[in-house]
């Protein structure tokens, strides 16, 4: 599946000319698991795509995270407008490799930019995010004690780009907080059986540029902890992105999951491959 | 944990990588290769502006030669080198033309491209832009 999709990009990108739009390289970000703009787990301030004021962009992109005892494949597009909205759609597919079966969630986002310019002013630019989920095998986390199969997430996130900080270098900043109340983002549904408040949490991530081309990231994600059956832990996750040109950027990392349903230290593998018109 | 640990080492390494390979002490305005480098710039960005559909019809009734005059003079004293610029403010030159995000992301990326293909450091190149990123606000939608 992964696999078709990634031909299948490989196709269009050969076969379309260059329709890029005129942000600069690598200003997009990349998808999230969640399919927003960003890095790998935390949702960015920057919108998807190389559409600039008044322009359109699309993107497609396909994500797998394999840890030890489960796998997360991911498929997602994007279209976006001016440079201040985007709007995503993201299929994840969560394989329980031990346990057998997956859980399939759908997210949908939209994203407003309300101020700043990333590379441009002193304020950074500042986004207001929601996604809304949708779980689609929803049986097994109502039977560990969900109370929702569908949640809606908020978020605002703030991301600058500084310019000449490390040996020369541009570094970019991001800083999330968001409501939430989802278990395992969604995968094990929204609340318990006790509570359905919305939950605050603090996600970010610091990326250093090498060049225009690559950059090494680092990120970081909180997470609520509302199951009595297992403990949740925060997400973090270490990556290298190669904005190969403004069509086609790959991303590889190192993810730490902590404890998922009873299995603890979950570690492993990030993949992302995102094309963009 | 493990892996904050990983980045900030990494960090550390470059850190210490640019140290050694001493930073230049030269000016910007040097490591941009002195009044050659900034009139090759400059002739460039010109260039890439006339062969670039989405902004060039703003210059469309610019005294070409005295915009390449004090372009190279405003680079120059930006980068601490030894002119003084005898223009009109940013905020002046700009105001009627309406210039947009899209272009002046179109006018750094053509920048870019031209700095690159001058062999410019990316520290230079940053440094460069860190000086012309904050002039958006004077320049854009007036
Ligand atoms: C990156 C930052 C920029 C710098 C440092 C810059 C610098 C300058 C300078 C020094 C002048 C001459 C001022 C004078 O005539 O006294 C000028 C004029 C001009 N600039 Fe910019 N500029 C920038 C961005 C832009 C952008 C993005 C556009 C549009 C795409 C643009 C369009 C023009 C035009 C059309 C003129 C000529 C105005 C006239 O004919 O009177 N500039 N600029």
């Amino acid at each position: 599946m992964i696999l078709r999709l990634i031909l299948l990009l490989g196709c269009l990108l050969t076969s379309m000319a260059s329709l890029a739009g005129s942000k600069i390289i690598a200003t997009g970000g990349a998808s999230t698991i969640e399919g927003s703009a960003g890095g790998g787990i935390v949702p960015w301030a920057v919108i998807n795509g190389y559409g600039s004021s008044g322009e359109w962009a699309a993107t497609a992109f396909a994500t797998q995270v394999g840890v030890d005892d489960f796998t997360l494949n991911v498929l997602g597009a994007s279209i976006s407008y001016d440079n201040n909205w985007e709007w995503s759609l993201a299929r994840q597919t969560f394989k329980l490799d031990n346990l057998g079966g997956e859980l399939r969630q759908d997210i949908f986002g939209l994203k407003y930019h309300i101020a700043g310019e990333l590379l441009y002013t002193a304020l950074p630019q500042f986004s207001l995010g929601l996604q809304y989920k949708k779980h689609r095998d929803f049986a097994l986390p109502s039977a560990v004690g969900a109370r929702d199969d569908t949640g809606l997430d908020l978020y605002l996130a703030a991301s600058k780009m500084l310019f000449d900080q490390v040996a020369g270098r541009n570094v970019l900043l991001n800083a999330t907080l968001r409501a939430t109340k989802a278990n395992q983002t969604g995968l094990l549904g929204f609340g318990n059986a006790d509570n359905n408040d919305y939950q605050l949490v603090f996600e970010g991530s610091a990326v250093l540029l090498l060049n225009y081309n690559l950059a090494l990231g680092v990120e970081f994600k909180q997470k609520p902890n509302q199951l009595a059956f297992a403990n949740e832990q925060h997400w973090r996750d270490i990556f290298a992105a190669w904005f190969i040109n403004k069509q086609l950027s790959l991303v590889a990392g190192y993810a730490d999951l902590g404890s998922i349903a009873g299995f603890n230290s979950q570690q492993g593998y990030y993949v992302s491959i995102e094309g963009a018109w | 944990m493990q892996l904050t640990t990983l980045f900030a080492t990494a960090l550390f390494f470059l850190a210490l990588l640019s140290g050694c390979s001493q930073r230049p002490e030269s000016s910007l305005y040097q490591q941009l290769g002195g009044e050659d480098g900034i009139a090759s710039i400059t002739d460039g960005l010109l260039r890439e502006i006339e062969q670039d559909q989405r902004i060039v019809h703003h210059f469309a009734d610019t005294d070409i030669e005295r915009f390449r005059k004090l372009l190279a003079e405003q680079l120059c004293e930006l980068s601490g080198g030894p002119c003084r610029y005898s223009g009109g403010t940013m905020q002046q030159s700009h105001t009627g033309f309406n210039i947009s995000l899209a272009d002046y992301d179109a006018l750094v990326d053509g920048l870019i491209k031209v700095m690159q293909q001058q062999k410019i450091s990316i520290s230079a190149q940053n440094q460069l832009l860190a000086l012309l990123a904050p002039m958006y606000k004077d320049i854009s939608y007036r």
